[in-house]
């Protein structure tokens, strides 16, 4: 056995720790995405359902667009046409753009069947007790529809935050990429991905465990 | 803005991606057709068996569930590489997607199983159907029937992931976009052309399972 000079090098305590910063990176953009997608997303919905015409015409087409393309293709294109308006965004921010809007058509649907599920003789029933709009809006449909769609809502949520795995593609170090940039170095695919993944499914698995159950347990 | 769109490199491509997007609906028709007949297995061994065979089935069905898609397709092309197991771009997009499919449309079956009354099976049971034809003839065509919707979600969503074909050098609609567009620097023009393909596809997709469906739920 002659030896060889190498260039690659173990699986050490410290790649441990970079991978678990980039597993922290991940969380936060889906986070970021997921907060200020679902704000966007209510107010989408809230406007398709008292639109219907309207909203059925210009905004519905929009958001069917952001949830008919890739969103690989999305972060991608956003990424080289923000340059062209002027905008210098790094992957993160770019990347985080592209989440949000893509949460944002995702939980306009969901938010839309959550206030339609509200009956109108209730909400009737709510103004004709002298709530304003608002008051209607905010003490009955509030929480009945969210209790109608809120699995369906963790649903979206888990999906951005598999989904923002994408971001990679951009440069962004999240999870995966860090796995990826580990693995050129270490030669050590199968456990790194392997963490990578628990740490997905460490993540998503309890919280949709919790979902299903509070859907069992609401339609009953 | 100042940019100039170039339109003409990728007009002169659009027969190759045309072609290409051919690959993608090729590759997630074929996956479907897995998903479909590997999540009934799984959900009837998850229904019905017990000990390590739905534990196996189990792990299966979260595991595709609760990662990534694109965590799934580097799993499948580097991840059994390190055993040896060397598989072509195309195989790897294709068990990726029919390893997510299975999983996904798994949970629809057993929601699907669910929703038809156990004294249906009885009473083809007792009609003298033996337990196979039973299922076959009787629960499970109810069953399609329900699920009929998620499959063609799923069928959409199989789409949509094969884009991440392109991660792992396999050349359909997203690859070939990404091999034109590294040979002409057009990046955002080819990516534009083909997000209205996907659109497009996705439409069609829509519109055919509509138009099966008034044919198949006649009754």
């Amino acid at each position: 056995m002659q030896p060889t000079a190498t260039f690659f090098s173990g699986f050490t305590l410290n790649d441990l720790w970079f991978l678990g910063e980039a597993a922290l990176k991940s969380l936060w953009i889906s986070i970021l995405a997921i907060a200020f997608g679902s704000a966007m997303g209510v107010v989408f919905g809230w406007l398709l359902s008292v639109s219907h015409r309207a909203g059925a015409l210009t905004l519905a087409p929009v958001l069917d667009v952001f949830r008919s393309v890739p969103l690989i293709i999305q972060l991608v294109l956003f990424f080289n046409f923000a340059p062209m308006i002027g905008l210098r965004l790094n992957p993160f921010e770019a990347g985080l753009i592209v989440l949000i809007v893509y949460t944002s058509a995702n939980v306009a649907t969901v938010a839309q069947a959550g206030i339609e599920a509200v009956g109108g003789p209730m909400r009737r029933a709510a103004r004709s007790l002298g709530m304003s709009y608002w008051q209607d809006m905010r003490y009955v449909v509030w929480p009945i529809g969210l209790r109608a769609v809120f699995p369906a809502w963790i649903g979206v949520a888990l999906g951005v935050m598999k989904d923002s795995a994408l971001v990679s593609v951009l440069g962004y170090v999240e999870l995966l990429k860090a796995s990826q940039i580990l693995i050129t170095r270490t030669q050590e695919t199968f456990l790194i991905l392997a963490i990578a993944g628990a740490f997905y499914f460490a993540l998503s698995y309890p919280i949709s465990h919790y979902a299903a159950r509070l859907e069992k347990r609401w339609t009953q | 803005m100042d940019y100039n769109f170039h339109w003409r490199p990728v007009l002169k491509a659009l027969p190759e991606l045309l072609e290409a997007s051919l690959l993608t609906l090729q590759v997630a028709a074929i996956s479907i057709v897995f998903g479909i007949v590997m999540g009934l297995g799984l959900s009837l061994i998850r229904l019905h068996m017990t000990g390590p065979v739905k534990w196996l089935a189990s792990a299966w069905v979260e595991l595709a569930r609760n990662t990534p898609a694109l965590f799934q397709l580097f799993f499948f092309g580097f991840g059994l590489g390190s055993f040896g197991l060397h598989l072509s771009p195309y195989m790897i997009v294709l068990l990726a997607l029919s390893f997510n499919n299975a999983g996904y449309l798994a949970e629809n079956f057993r929601g699907g199983f669910g929703a038809v009354p156990e004294t249906q099976f009885r009473a083809s049971r007792s009609l003298g159907m033996t337990a196979f034809q039973a299922y076959t003839r009787i629960v499970i065509p109810q069953v399609l029937r329900i699920v009929y919707l998620p499959i063609t979600n799923q069928m959409v969503w199989a789409v949509l992931i094969s884009s991440l074909g392109m991660l792992v050098g396999f050349r359909e609609l997203s690859g070939e976009t990404q091999f034109f567009a590294s040979k002409t620097f057009r990046i955002f023009e080819y990516f534009a052309v083909t997000a209205v393909i996907y659109y497009v596809i996705v439409k069609l997709i829509l519109g055919a399972s509509r138009l099966l469906a008034v044919r198949l739920f006649r009754y």
